[in-house]
């Protein structure tokens, strides 16, 4: 590890995908100096870092430039080695890659598509993502404390958005998708991931986030597909 | 050390193809198991991956893996010759963000542009030529993204390398071409003329069959919608 290390971290305030790179950069202890961007209004900057997504994160270590969120945690992981973030053995290394993607892809996109939407689209939509989170909740029964066992690790972190913007999501979107009594397991390791101390101090203020939620639903109507943008 | 190592694939699958082509890499073993996709799905695809029930699917001494480049990163990760990832970590980000690009961008816009209704198709042609574009610098003079051997990203863009071009022949519509995008063409074809890549292909005249019986499948759909 380099005496004088440069860490960099372009954000944007309710980026959920920005958030995991900070919450991975802090199991790891270190420090990084964070950028905030504003993506309505995107810098030259931003620009010229990611010129092929044009999005946050982007991580700048010693002027090497990385993004996309999951690129950058197995970065970050294979970069700095204590915590370690995904599990050493070749195959639970392969389930986290998994879950990670099916969570991405059905509850993440799911989520936000019913959000956004409206009528029978939105219905779809939360009966897709509730179906996708009963999955997760079948694994989670499996762990002890979190995916990554006693302590965070890789799948806790991609999938922690959960915690903090479903509840919010479920009160712009007037939706319930985590039923307390359906999801025991889920609810639990929500409860869990909010009160763990590297995690708690980072969130992202609740009302502001319904502000933001609220109005952005309402803009992007049903109109987001494929890539999210939050 | 007796090892089991099992693919549940499709015959005209790039996804399936991918890890074939991985372990050919690699010379490791494996039976392959053919999956009437479209059709019957076996019980023991439905078994191995009931979250997707689809194929690929990767058993390794009992252990099923589902996902093509998590299986390819496993892949990788299991057997240590012939390296299809840089060792140094920001390299291996580097091919990590280009084959999610290939595969999550690239992939569905080429699709779409191939097989989307006329008043539809410049606007996906369109969005198919910026990804073909990015990944024309991408490979910034090299011989594959891989450097001198085929890598994760090659691996990855194994539909742009050979199904594309038998998507344009059987559509007639061109959107990867010597003129427009010469680094990749010129990739394309080493790619698919690379001895362990050829043989993991699957038969030309047998997919181009198929993607003219699909295109004009869409064409009738389309028309009548």
């Amino acid at each position: 590890m380099a005496a004088t290390e440069e860490v960099k971290l372009l954000g944007f305030w309710v980026s959920p995908f920005v958030l995991r790179v900070e919450w991975a950069l802090k199991i790891k202890g270190v420090k990084y100096e964070y950028i905030e961007e504003d993506i309505f209004n995107k810098s030259t900057l931003l620009m010229e870092l990611n010129p092929v997504l044009k999005k946050v994160p982007v991580l700048v270590h010693d002027g090497k430039v990385i993004a996309e969120s999951f690129v950058i945690l197995e970065y970050v992981d294979e970069t700095w080695k204590q915590n370690p973030l995904l599990p050493q053995d070749p195959y639970q290394r392969a389930l986290a890659r998994f879950w990670a993607k099916f969570a991405e892809e059905k509850v993440l996109e799911g989520a936000w598509n019913a959000l956004c939407s409206q009528g029978e689209e939105k219905q779809k939509a939360l009966q897709q993502t509730i179906e996708a989170m009963e999955k997760i909740e079948e694994e989670l029964g499996k762990k002890q404390h979190f995916f990554g066992g006693e302590s965070i690790g890789y799948l806790d972190i991609i999938l922690g958005w959960i915690s903090h913007y479903i509840p919010v999501w479920e009160e712009a979107g007037s939706m319930q998708i985590i039923d307390p009594i359906k999801f025991p397991a889920t609810t639990a390791w929500i409860n869990r991931f909010l009160k763990h101390p590297l995690i708690k101090d980072t969130l992202p203020p609740r009302e502001k986030m319904l502000v933001y939620f609220h109005q952005r639903s309402k803009e992007l109507g049903s109109t987001s597909h494929g890539w999210i943008r939050v | 050390m007796a090892e089991e190592v099992k693919v549940f694939g499709a015959w005209g699958s790039p996804f399936s193809r991918r890890v074939e082509l991985a372990l050919k890499i690699k010379g490791v073993k494996y039976e392959y198991i053919e999956e009437d996709v479209y059709g019957n799905k076996s019980p023991l695809l439905l078994k191995y991956n009931p979250v997707h029930k689809k194929i690929p699917v990767f058993l390794h001494n009992g252990k099923p893996i589902a996902e093509s480049l998590v299986i390819v990163e496993y892949i990788e990760e299991t057997w240590k010759g012939n390296p299809i990832l840089p060792e140094d970590p920001y390299e291996k980000a580097m091919a990590r963000f280009w084959a999610k690009f290939v595969d999550e961008k690239c992939l569905p816009a080429l699709w779409t542009a191939g097989f989307s209704p006329e008043n539809e198709r410049a606007k996906a042609a369109e969005e198919a030529c910026e990804c073909l574009k990015t990944l024309e610098s991408a490979l910034n003079g090299k011989r594959f993204f891989g450097g001198d051997t085929v890598g994760l990203v090659d691996i990855a863009a194994n539909f742009i390398g050979y199904w594309l071009r038998l998507i344009q022949e059987a559509t007639g519509h061109d959107l990867l071409s010597a003129e427009k995008f010469p680094a990749l063409f010129k990739w394309s074809d080493e790619f698919v003329s690379c001895s362990v890549v050829k043989d993991s292909l699957p038969p030309r005249d047998k997919l181009l069959a198929f993607f003219k019986a699909r295109f004009a499948g869409a064409a009738q759909t389309n028309a009548s919608n």
